[in-house]
């Protein structure tokens, strides 16, 4: 793997860790207003400074890593086990069924995936497990198809063959033989999406869709924040920083994993 | 396949609206609504009958323009929809202006200088422009150009002066996009037998590029162009909202926070129908382009 993505996965792992064990770092609670604070430059005391609460933003932000990136993966892992199910069964049965499939991933592929996502989420009660299974239900449909592309090109494979002969049946071909075939695909397409996800993310809960006040995400911190953006910047600056670079590391991976698989997928 | 894809988008619209909070026909006219009005769309959506008459009468609906009104203004959305609709096309015009010309030159540039400093580092601000939020880099932008800077108005609609910098936030991602494409196409075009062709029949390297590279890469990258138009709409929701610019993406916004449903899912439908069109007449420009398309259709 080049450089970039060691560096890259480095850097996820390290905010991940800084998030996991937030309350050890910060030494605020991320959700206590402090009224003698209000919006302090960053400082010493404060490293991010403070929001217009006085809430500690580093701690905020830190708090709010755990649940951005959480849903992020959430929504990640459960998006490539939905694709990979349908993917795997669209591309070994083929025939009728690929059809049926195939046309309901055309379907949600022709919705703007941020729209349908919007659309999904105010069916449910705002929160967490909205943006995750909105998230998921967009995000299964590439998933899938890819999945697909890549079965298609195995099935008429000698091995699959033998197993045939053998006289296995379709469950243990399909998730015995072929299944494990798709797991470096698997990782690239999650290195690839992760990046988009986390943005996903960020957006519903900009739009405040996500999860709820006083509950801190780095999208709905932006939100709340960009009525002091002249007076108070670094309250806009580094939750964005953090999706920025959480979201660039995710894409970074995505591409390094492609190149060393080499295998030809459009991020 | 136009057809079959409207009557699937819909069942899926009409399936969110079903599974709403409340009681659907109120959902689309709102608690305030007169007592005639709610009788007659409950009528004419059929709610008393069975899911399938009732998905016929949403479509009849929908025909009709009627998306239903606003719980708060109660306006019809779709009235709402037309006032605002130039205005996110006058934004997402405003950002292809920007987005192909820049996106096209940089991935040129490094796909030319493939493996120098100069590739690596427009590389670096494609894959960036992927991974910013416009949401944040629409504030820095105008933190930048009009609060610090006060050379443009922050947010508003209005004259072109509105219009810059929401339009150069909405066209980062796409000129990205763009940018990532036009190289990766560019450098399979360069390995391709016919050009190693061209160059042993002696053709001047002016000639290679202009017209067998170009010539080849034009076609799909008008694809991508057309295609990345969604990208484009999904951005709108957030760009407006950051600079107040009154188009599609600001009432969807709007609809969210006051948790209006007539007007979130008149935005969704119409954005998705409109993404869709867009997408059909993509494909019949490339149809036109490339005869290699049309000679796949006579052979099937």
């Amino acid at each position: 793997m080049k450089i970039s993505g060691k560096i890259s996965i480095t850097i996820l792992i390290l905010v991940s860790l800084l998030s996991i064990f937030a309350p050890f770092i910060s030494g605020y609670n991320p959700d206590s207003i402090d009224l003698d604070s209000l919006k302090e430059t960053p400082s010493l005391k404060h490293l991010f400074g403070t929001d217009s609460k006085g809430r500690d933003m580093l701690s905020r932000i830190l708090y709010g890593g755990r649940i951005s990136i959480g849903i992020a993966i959430t929504a990640a892992l459960l998006s490539m086990s939905i694709g990979l199910i349908i993917g795997l069964c669209s591309g070994y049965f083929g025939g009728k069924v690929d059809v049926a499939i195939m046309a309901f991933v055309d379907l949600i592929l022709s919705f703007p995936a941020l729209l349908l996502a919007i659309g999904i989420s105010i069916i449910l009660p705002p929160g967490i497990y909205t943006v995750m299974i909105a998230i998921a239900a967009v995000g299964w449909a590439s998933v899938a198809r890819l999945i697909r592309g890549y079965i298609l090109t195995l099935r008429e494979a000698l091995f699959i063959d033998a197993a045939r002969a053998l006289g296995c049946s379709n469950t243990r071909i399909l998730f015995v033989h072929l299944m494990p075939q798709c797991i470096p695909l698997l990782l690239v397409i999650m290195g690839l999406k992760l990046g988009g996800y986390i943005l996903t993310e960020a957006s519903l809960s900009f739009l405040g869709l996500g999860a709820q006040p006083p509950t801190a995400t780095w999208g709905s911190m932006i939100s709340t924040n960009r009525a002091y953006i002249s007076s108070a910047p670094w309250m806009v600056l580094f939750p964005g920083l953090m999706i920025a670079i959480v979201a660039l590391c995710s894409n970074i991976l995505g591409d390094a994993l492609r190149n060393r698989y080499g295998l030809k997928i459009k991020g | 396949m136009l057809i079959p894809l409207l009557l699937g988008i819909t069942l899926l619209t009409f399936s969110l609206t079903k599974a709403l909070p409340g009681d659907p026909v109120l959902n689309m006219v709102g608690e305030r609504a007169q007592i005639e009005v709610i009788e007659k769309i409950r009528k004419e959506l059929g709610a008393d009958k069975n899911v399938l008459s009732q998905y016929f009468g949403y479509i009849s609906l929908l025909l009709k323009g009627e998306f239903g009104r606003s719980y708060y203004t109660n306006r019809k959305v779709f009235d709402d929809l037309l006032l605002k609709f130039p205005n996110t096309l006058k934004l997402a015009l405003g950002a292809m202006i920007i987005a192909i010309p820049v996106g096209l030159l940089l991935g040129f540039i490094s796909a030319y200088k493939k493996d120098t400093i100069l590739d690596s580092l427009i590389s670096s601000i494609s894959v960036s422009g992927l991974s910013v939020p416009v949401f944040w880099s629409g504030l820095l932008i105008m933190l930048f150009f009009s609060l610090k800077l006060k050379i443009l108005p922050p947010s508003g609609t209005g004259d072109i002066r509105f219009l810059v910098l929401p339009s150069i936030t909405l066209s980062l991602p796409a000129l990205a996009t763009l940018s990532r494409v036009t190289r990766t196409m560019l450098i399979e075009i360069f390995d391709m037998p016919f050009i190693t062709t061209a160059r042993a029949k002696g053709i001047t390297e002016l000639k290679i590029n202009s017209i067998h590279i170009f010539k080849n890469a034009f076609i799909p990258l008008i694809t991508v162009i057309g295609l990345d138009f969604g990208s484009y709409l999904n951005g709108a929701v957030l760009t407006e909202t950051i600079f107040g610019w009154d188009g599609i993406g600001r009432f969807t916004m709007d609809g969210i926070i006051k948790r209006d449903y007539p007007v979130i899912m008149g935005c969704v439908i119409v954005g998705t129908v409109i993404f869709v069109f867009i997408n059909l007449l993509v494909d019949i420009v490339y149809h036109y382009l490339d005869p290699r398309v049309r000679l796949h259709e006579n052979i099937r």
